[in-house]
């Protein structure tokens, strides 16, 4: 069984390989490339599969030690540098869920892009990003991840600006590109930080209670190094999972397809943020106080907020990106307060569920561009909420997958996302001790109940505004199921949004506890002895809290807005006043405080250095100098032509032609001349002779 | 005494016929008057007890060469009796050149003090010319032969006709 | 010794080389030019055999040496009188002036 791991370089592979393929042979064909993406990713998710079972029947041995497979990749100069891949119990938890979901996505996306003039191009870009994605969960070391990273960056980039005709379109693929770069960068000044505290990257080496020791104890700038590195590895984990302050590209990210929404907010691009974190949380929590509080403050933040903005928002896409980032906070709360295992199984459920809420309002807005079509109505935007309405009848299939999602999101018994977000809170609660205002905990655990309040809000909105009530527009009207193989895939997903949650169900829930991830997953850094490993009970308290806001949240806004009527002013506005609305409608101002305190000031300093440089200073040197050189190499050619080549070279020529002429008067061809000359001179010797000059 | 009236005799020969030859337009008669000068000539060989040398100087000089430019003034038959000018442009130059080499030629001769030998002349000049021709100067001599020889070839070959000759072939 | 001082011969060669040389160097006449030449030969011999019978009485070199001259100036006759008659038979004349075709 163990044999099978063997094939772990595979999983990334196929993808890899189906992207060659499709960019090099069969980009003409588009059946031919959708086939080979699907196909590549396909032969993944088998593989994938078949380690993540044999990771599972391998028991604990294989779980927390895992397998590995290093080669010698580049000599140092005081050693060699590792590459490899490994596979731990984490990692199998990751490749259940990523081929898996990505590959429905594949499926879903084979019929959502027909039409597209760029369809094969389409494939072989997520067949890349996902082989980005599976190398980075496969990685054995920082830096094969660092580049596993980078390749997912670029292909998000592609992908965002996907439709590059459209000007906005273009820009979010820019804005994506950059502002992640902004966490790159950090990332890899802690990753050279990291190598050079330890010589090594690769996890296995690091997370040794020596190595680690060693981290806290020594120093960068009078901070322990454990800290400052695990600081700027989390700086590239709040850019690539969008976390406040760098969680501005995402909502602008909906400008891409909608299954690369759905990639990029569930099985790929945010994930591996949430998963840097979790791979490195050992690093985070050697020193006690430090770097994990920070985790958890911009969680609980990023939570709050995400959510809050997301009530304001009337693009379908856009409510759900906010939600992406929410729900990623949460992640890092789980992650920050030490609560390895409550961070992951939130990704892993929430990779599922959101998967399944994008591939579904993909579906509503595919269904409205039908109806778009069918009422020749063009200039109505598929993508608002305010035009939709009473979708439901209309398709079925999508409204019970989607309504699955929903509840999943929410949190309500016994959907995934009641277990996972549960299991945060109560690590929250656990940690602050009940009602501590003075620990971290306790406002994280206030800022996960508000903002699971507010998730739910926001999801009944959009529930009410969409599938239920009457159409309010003609596309709503002539909205249209779309075909199998987009409608299956949302019902696979709907499937392990309810049912993902009993992976890992308290062992104190009687007859169907069993805690199962928690063995599986949770224990890997069991022996670098510095995280909460244990597992915590389900507070019945807690979850019934916690269950009755949310159902609270979600009925309220169904309540509100499936009545809704066209024209009329949005419900909320009332509810929480206009300029509380404004401020979330525009997302707390924080794009225009980056256009007037970074972007902006850049952009002028680029024109003041540029004016600097062309108008004023520089270039005027330059041209200075330049027309000094011109003038006098005019002078010098002039000295060339007039005095050297005139008097010198052509004027001796001319001389000696000048002579010639004239001498040449002197060869008569006569021969009496010559002898008149011979006598001349034999006349001026001898005169010379007679006068006694020079004899 | 008669020495000396037979010099001055035989230079206004030479002399005369130098003069002649100068201002004759005729070059027929410039070749007779150069005759003349060359007969004048034989005289002072005379007097100079090379009698040897003054019958050579008739034999070949007047006999040959005059003789020959005489036949070739003659041949060119148009030479005769032409009245255009005889002489170039550099006329006066050349006088006034020729006049003053002349001057210090003989400035310059007469400057020289001459070993002159108080011995007694050769009685038997023909004998020590033999002697010498097929002596000591027996190279020069034999090479001059050659030189008449290929001269005369050559003088064969230049004067032929060739359009002539050529068209009787 | 004798009655004619060397300087009287001297004197006569010089006169007539210098006629001869006037004559070669005004006439148009190739022939005359040849005279010319010929009058300066002679000059010269006139004073080969004055040195000869004043310095070395006893010997005959200047003889011999006026001797080559003559031969020397009969060969030299008999040629350019050759090339002058084949001259004459091209271009229908023998003046100087007109002989000037290796002129630049």
């Amino acid at each position: 069984m163990e044999k099978l791991f063997a094939l772990t370089p595979y999983i990334p592979l196929f993808p890899l390989l189906a992207f060659a393929l499709i960019v090099l042979w069969a980009n003409k064909n588009n059946k031919l490339s959708a086939g080979l993406a699907i196909a590549g990713l396909g032969l993944s998710t088998i593989i994938s599969w078949l380690i993540a079972i044999a990771t599972i029947v391998g028991g604990e041995h294989v779980q927390v030690e895992g397998w590995s497979l290093t080669i010698p990749w580049l000599p140092t100069g005081t050693g060699v540098f590792n590459m490899g891949f490994a596979v731990d119990g984490f990692t199998a938890a990751m490749l259940f869920m990523v081929p898996f979901v990505s590959s429905l996505i594949f499926i879903y996306a084979s019929e959502y892009m027909e039409g597209d003039s760029r369809y094969a191009r389409f494939f072989a870009y997520v067949s890349l990003f996902v082989s980005g994605m599976l190398t980075l969960v496969v990685a054995d070391n920082l830096l094969l991840l660092f580049i596993a990273w980078e390749i997912m960056g670029l292909c998000s980039y592609l992908l965002i600006g996907f439709w590059f005709e459209k000007d906005s379109a273009k820009k979010a693929g820019l804005k994506a590109f950059l502002t992640t770069r902004v966490g790159d960068v950090l990332f890899f000044g802690g990753m050279l930080l990291l190598y050079s505290q330890t010589g090594t990257l690769t996890f296995r080496e690091i997370f040794t209670p020596a190595v680690l020791e060693r981290l806290a104890e020594a120093t960068i700038w009078g901070q322990p190094a454990s800290v400052v590195i695990s600081l700027l590895i989390f700086g590239g984990a709040v850019g690539k999972s969008a976390q406040f302050p760098l969680h501005v590209w995402l909502p602008d990210a909906m400008e891409g397809p909608t299954p690369v929404s759905a990639m990029i907010h569930a099985a790929t691009m945010v994930s591996a943020g949430v998963y840097l974190v979790a791979r490195m949380l050992p690093l985070f929590a050697v020193v006690p106080v430090g770097s994990l509080q920070w985790v958890a403050i911009i969680g609980a933040i990023t939570a709050f907020f995400g959510a809050t903005i997301g009530i304001a928002q009337n693009d379908i896409k856009r409510v759900l990106a906010y939600s992406t980032i929410s729900q990623l906070g949460y992640m890092m709360i789980g992650l920050g307060l030490g609560g390895f295992l409550a961070g992951i199984f939130h990704l892993l459920t929430h990779s599922f569920f959101k998967a399944l809420l994008f591939l579904g309002s993909g579906s509503v807005i595919h269904a409205m561009e039908h109806g778009a079509h069918h009422a020749h109505d063009h200039e109505t935007d598929p993508q608002d909420m305010m035009n939709m309405g009473g979708l439901a009848n209309r398709m079925k299939k999508t409204y019970i997958a989607y309504m699955a999602g929903t509840l999943a999101l929410v949190g309500i018994v016994p959907f995934a996302g009641f277990f996972s977000k549960d299991e945060i809170l109560a690590e929250a609660w656990h940690q602050a001790g009940g009602f501590n205002f003075g620990s971290i905990a306790f406002w994280a655990w206030l800022a996960g109940l508000l903002g699971a309040f507010v998730t739910a809000l926001y999801m009944g909105r959009q529930i009410g505004l969409v599938f239920l009530g009457k159409p309010r527009t003609k596309l709503a009207e002539h909205a249209v199921e779309p075909g199998k193989r987009m409608t299956y895939p949302l019902l696979v997903l709907g499937f392990f949004a309810l049912t993902l949650g009993f992976i890992n169900i308290p062992k104190n829930v009687p007859i169907i506890g069993n805690g199962w991830l928690h063995e599986f997953a949770g224990l890997i850094y069991e022996s670098t002895e510095v995280l909460n490993l244990e597992a915590l009970p389900l507070n019945w308290g807690l979850a019934g809290v916690a269950t009755i806001i949310g159902l609270a949240g979600f009925f309220g806004g169904i309540a509100l807005y499936r009545g809704h009527q066209a024209g009329q002013s949005d419900p909320m506005v009332k509810l929480l006043g206009r300029p509380l609305f404004t401020l979330l409608k525009n997302k707390y101002y924080v794009d225009e405080f980056y256009f007037a305190v970074i972007i902006n000031p850049v952009v002028k300093l680029a024109n003041f250095a540029g004016k600097f440089d062309y108008d004023w200073v520089i270039n005027p040197i330059v041209n200075f100098v330049g027309n000094t050189g011109k003038w006098l190499s005019i002078v010098s050619g002039e000295f060339d032509r007039v005095v050297v080549d005139g008097l010198g070279v052509l004027g001796t020529a001319r001389f000696f032609r000048w002579m010639g002429k004239e001498l040449r008067y002197t060869q008569t061809g006569q021969v009496q001349n010559y002898l008149l000359v011979i006598a001349l001179v034999s006349l001026s010797l001898v005169g010379a002779y007679l006068f006694g000059l020079g004899f | 005494m008669v020495e000396q009236i037979v010099f001055f005799i035989f230079t206004i020969l030479v002399l005369g016929g130098g003069i002649g030859v100068i201002t004759t337009k005729n070059i027929y008669y410039a070749a007779l008057f150069f005759s003349a000068s060359l007969s004048g000539m034989a005289g002072y060989f005379v007097l100079l007890n090379a009698g040897f040398l003054a019958a050579v100087q008739i034999v070949v000089y007047i006999g040959a060469i005059a003789i020959l430019i005489l036949f070739a003034i003659m041949l060119s038959r148009r030479m005769m009796t032409t009245k255009e000018q005889q002489t170039n442009r550099q006329t006066w130059l050349a006088a006034i050149a020729s006049f003053l080499l002349f001057v210090a030629l003989l400035g310059v001769v007469m400057q020289v003090t001459w070993p002159l030998s108080a011995e007694k002349h050769a009685d038997n000049v023909l004998v020590l010319l033999g002697m010498s021709f097929l002596g000591s100067y027996v190279i020069p001599f034999e090479v001059v032969s050659v030189l008449l020889l290929v001269s005369l070839i050559g003088a064969i070959i230049l004067a032929r006709d060739i359009q002539t000759e050529e068209g009787r072939e | 010794m004798s009655a004619i001082p060397l300087s009287w011969w001297i004197f006569v060669a010089t006169a007539l080389f210098m006629i001869g040389f006037y004559v070669a160097l005004t006439r148009k006449n190739a022939i005359a030019i040849l005279i010319g030449l010929e009058l300066m030969l002679n000059a010269t011999n006139i004073n080969l055999v004055a040195f000869d019978r004043y310095i070395t009485p006893a010997r005959v070199e200047g003889q011999v040496f006026a001797v080559f001259v003559i031969a020397i100036a009969a060969a030299e006759a008999a040629v350019a009188l050759a090339i002058f008659i084949a001259a004459y038979r091209r271009r229908g004349t023998v003046d100087v002036e007109n002989l000037d075709s290796m002129k630049f």
